[in-house]
C-alpha cells in the first residue's frame, strides 16, 4: 500500500517538475520578445472600444474604477464604458449617479442575475469593434488599454488581449501573500501566451475584438467563471489570445483567508468544471498546447495537490492516533525531550530533492513575474508569506472545490 | 485563426531535462543515504571496540576491583543506535544494508546484554534486565504498544536496560536465545524478566512489579553475597 503511494507520488512529482521545466524552457526561449514600455504608447490608429464594468454592491470601489477608465491615455470619443448595475442593494447606484454627466458614459440598472448576464446586457449595447470588462473592484494603468490595442495593430490574428493583473492594496498578510502570486501568475500567463495556449481571460480589461461573441456567442453561466470559459470556447475554435504584460489592472484582492478560500474555490470548481464541459479538448492535436499542454498541467496540479493533501491528512490522523493509543497505554507523558539535530534524522528521500526543484522553480516564476511587470529584480518578504498561505488555505479550497464538484453543489459568489 | 502547431521537440526535450533532474534527485537521495549508513557502521564499530575493552577489562580486573568497570555505560549508545537503524529502515531505501545492519545490532546487544548482567551480579551494581522480541514481518499493534510501555519504564527506571530482538532477524545468536526462551512467532511480543517468558502485551502496571520483584531480587542477593563475605571473613579471622 505505502509503496503504491510512493510510487504516484513519484509520478505527479515527475509531471510536476515537467510543467515548471517547460514554462523555464518557454521562458528561456521568449525571453527577448518580453518588453516593458515605460514612455507613452502610440498607435498608428485608434478603434473605438466599448468597456463594461458590471458591479454588485460595489460602492465602495466603483467610483475609483470609472476614475480610472476616464484617466486612460486613449481618446475619450474612442472609449465608451457602460455601467451595469447588477441589482446592488447598497448605494452603489447612487455612486453612478456621479458619472450621468458624460457622455461617453451609459448606466444601466438590472435586476440582479449574475455577472455574465450584466456582461451579456453590456455586450448588447455595443457598437465598437473591441469590447472589453473591467471589475468594479479593479483599476487600470493610464497606459493599459493603448498597449492592449497596440497589440491588436501589431497582428490582425489576435482576437483578445489579457492584460497583467496585480494586486492593488497590499495591508494584510494575506494581501501580501497574494501580490506574490499575482507576480507568478503574470509569468505563466506570458509563457501560455508564448504558446499560444492561455485558458482564461480575467474579467479585469480582457480586450476582445466584439466578432468574438459575434461569432461565437455571449457570456455563459460557466460554473461562475465566465471569463474561463468564454477563453476555453475561443480556443475551441482557434481563436487567439495573447497577454501584454505591462498593461497592468490593479485590483483588491480578499483580506482574509476565508474570503481568499471564497474566492479560489469558486476558481478551482470553475476550472475542473469548465475542463469536465470542454473535456473533448483533451489531447487533440488541433487544438495544439492548450490541449497538450495547459489544461493537462492544470488537471495534473489539482489531482497531485489534492493526493498531496490526502497523505497530509493521513499523517496527521495516524500521528493523533499513535498519540491515542500512547495516552491509553502509558498515560500522559509529561516529559520534556530537548530536541537536538542531527543530520541523520534529516529527510533525504528523493522526493524532498524534487519538491526543493519546484519550489525553487516557482521562486523564479514570482522573481520573473515582477521582473516582468515592475522590471526590477527584488526579492520581497512577501514571497515568504507567499508560501506560507498558500500551503495552509490552498488544501481547504481545493478539498472543497473537488467535493462540490463530486456532490454537485455550486460555491457561492461571495 | 490560431497556427496550433505543436512543438513536439520541445516536449521531449523538456521530458530528458526533467527525466535529469529525477535521476540528479536520485543520485542526492543515494549520496545521503550512503552518509547515514557509513555513520551507523561508525558508530556500531565504535561500540563494537568499548564492547571488547570492557569485556578485556573485566577479565583482566574482575578478581580485584569493580571500580573501574561499573561506569560503562554502552546501552545508551545501543539506545541511540537502535533508534536510527529503525529509522534507517524505515527511510533508508538501501534496506540489504540497513538489515545487515541491524543483525550486527541484534549481536552488539546480546554482547552488551552478557556483559552487564555479569558485571552487575559480580559488582552489586543495581540493574534489570528486559529481553524484548517484536516482529516487524507483520503489523503487530500490540507490539508498538509494548514498545512504548518499555520506553516509558526505561525513562523511569534508569536501571532497566532494555535488549529488543526483531523475531525474523536472521542471525543463529537471536535464533538461540529464541529456543532458550522458547518463543515463537504467534505470542508475540514476548518479554524475558528475570528469566522468566512474558508472553503476549503486558501492561505497564503488571510489568512494573515484575521490575520492582528483580530489584528486590537482586538486592537480596548482593545482602546474601555480602553475609557469606562477611562470614568468610569472620571464618577466617
Amino acid at each position: 500500500m505505502n509503496s503504491v503511494s510512493s510510487t504516484i507520488l513519484y509520478i505527479f512529482a515527475f509531471f510536476s517538475v515537467y510543467v515548471q521545466v517547460f514554462f523555464l524552457f518557454t521562458f528561456i526561449e521568449n525571453r527577448k520578445k518580453i518588453v516593458i514600455r515605460k514612455g507613452v504608447t502610440k498607435l498608428a490608429k485608434y478603434p473605438g472600444v466599448t468597456v463594461i464594468v458590471p458591479c454588485w454592491n460595489e460602492e465602495g470601489t466603483i467610483y475609483k474604477t470609472v476614475r480610472s477608465l476616464l484617466h486612460l491615455h486613449y481618446p475619450q470619443d474612442k472609449l465608451k464604458i457602460i455601467i451595469i448595475d447588477d441589482g446592488s442593494t447598497d448605494g452603489t447606484w447612487h455612486a453612478l449617479k456621479k458619472f450621468s454627466g458624460y457622455s461617453n458614459i451609459k448606466v444601466f440598472k438590472k435586476e440582479n442575475g449574475g455577472k455574465y448576464t450584466a456582461l451579456n446586457l453590456g455586450l448588447d449595447h455595443t457598437t465598437t469593434e473591441f469590447v472589453g470588462c473591467l471589475d468594479a473592484d479593479s483599476t487600470a494603468h493610464p497606459e493599459a488599454l493603448v498597449r492592449i490595442m497596440s497589440y491588436f495593430e501589431r497582428d490582425a490574428t489576435i482576437m483578445a488581449v489579457a492584460p497583467s493583473v496585480v494586486a492593488s492594496s497590499s495591508k494584510s498578510f494575506v494581501q501580501k501573500a497574494q501580490r506574490s502570486e499575482y507576480y507568478m501568475s503574470v509569468y505563466t500567463k506570458k509563457m501560455l501566451a508564448f504558446m499560444g495556449a492561455i485558458h482564461v481571460t480575467p474579467g479585469p480589461l480582457t480586450i476582445f475584438k466584439k466578432k468574438v461573441f459575434d461569432d461565437l456567442g455571449k457570456y455563459r453561466h460557466a460554473h461562475n467563471t465566465e471569463d474561463m470559459e468564454i477563453a476555453y470556447r475561443m480556443q475551441k475554435n482557434y481563436y487567439k489570445i495573447e497577454q501584454c504584460n505591462d498593461a497592468y489592472i490593479y485590483t483588491n484582492t480578499p483580506p482574509t483567508a476565508f474570503t481568499l478560500y471564497k474566492q479560489r474555490l469558486r476558481w478551482i470548481y470553475g476550472f475542473i468544471n469548465n475542463t469536465i464541459d470542454y473535456r473533448d479538448l483533451l489531447f487533440k492535436k488541433k487544438y495544439g498546447n492548450f490541449s497538450t499542454f495547459t489544461v493537462p498541467a492544470g488537471v495534473i496540479s489539482v489531482i497531485t495537490a489534492s493526493f498531496f493533501i490526502g497523505r497530509i491528512l493521513y499523517n496527521i490522523a495516524d500521528f493523533l492516533y499513535s498519540k491515542f493509543v500512547a495516552y491509553q497505554t502509558v498515560g500522559f507523558d509529561f516529559s520534556v525531550n530537548i530536541f537536538q539535530f542531527d543530520f541523520f534524522f534529516l529527510n533525504t528521500k528523493a522526493l524532498i530533492f524534487l519538491t526543493l526543484m519546484i519550489y525553487t522553480s516557482v521562486f523564479f516564476s514570482i522573481v520573473l513575474g515582477r521582473r516582468m511587470t515592475e522590471g526590477d529584480w527584488r526579492v520581497s518578504f512577501d514571497l515568504v508569506l507567499f508560501f506560507i498561505v498558500f500551503s495552509f488555505v490552498a488544501p481547504f479550497w481545493l478539498g472543497r472545490a473537488i467535493f462540490n464538484t463530486l456532490f454537485s453543489r455550486k460555491p457561492a459568489w461571495r | 485563426m490560431q497556427d496550433n502547431k505543436i512543438d513536439w521537440k520541445k516536449y521531449v526535450i523538456v521530458f530528458f531535462i526533467t527525466l535529469t533532474l529525477f535521476a540528479t534527485a536520485s543520485a542526492l537521495s543515494n549520496y545521503f543515504g550512503n552518509k547515514k549508513i557509513d555513520q551507523l557502521k561508525l558508530i556500531q564499530d565504535k561500540i563494537a571496540i568499548d564492547i571488547l575493552s570492557s569485556e578485556t577489562q573485566f577479565s583482566l580486573l574482575s578478581e580485584l576491583s569493580c571500580k573501574n568497570i561499573s561506569d560503562s555505560v554502552l546501552s545508551d549508545e545501543l539506545g541511540e543506535l537502535g533508534q536510527k537503524l529503525e529509522w534507517g529502515q524505515e527511510n533508508l531505501g538501501n534496506s540489504d544494508e540497513v538489515s545487515y545492519l541491524r543483525k550486527y545490532y541484534s549481536l552488539l546487544q546480546i554482547k552488551d546484554y552478557l556483559l552487564t548482567k555479569k558485571i552487575s551480579e559480580r559488582c552489586g551494581v543495581k540493574s534489570a534486565f528486559i529481553l524484548y522480541f517484536y516482529t516487524t514481518a507483520e503489523n503487530c499493534s500490540e507490539c508498538e504498544k509494548q514498545g512504548l510501555v518499555l520506553s516509558a519504564l526505561r525513562d523511569k527506571y534508569e536501571e532497566l536496560k532494555v535488549y529488543s530482538f526483531d523475531f525474523s532477524t536472521d542471525l543463529s545468536a537471536v535464533k538461540s536465545m529464541l529456543e532458550i526462551y522458547k518463543i515463537k512467532d504467534t505470542v508475540l511480543p514476548a518479554l524475558v524478566v528475570d528469566d522468566e517468558t512474558l508472553t503476549g502485551f503486558q501492561d505497564i502496571d503488571s510489568l512494573e512489579v515484575h521490575i520492582k520483584e528483580s530489584f528486590k531480587l537482586q538486592e537480596k542477593e548482593t545482602e546474601d553475597s555480602k553475609a557469606r563475605s562477611t562470614t568468610t571473613i569472620k571464618k577466617s579471622n
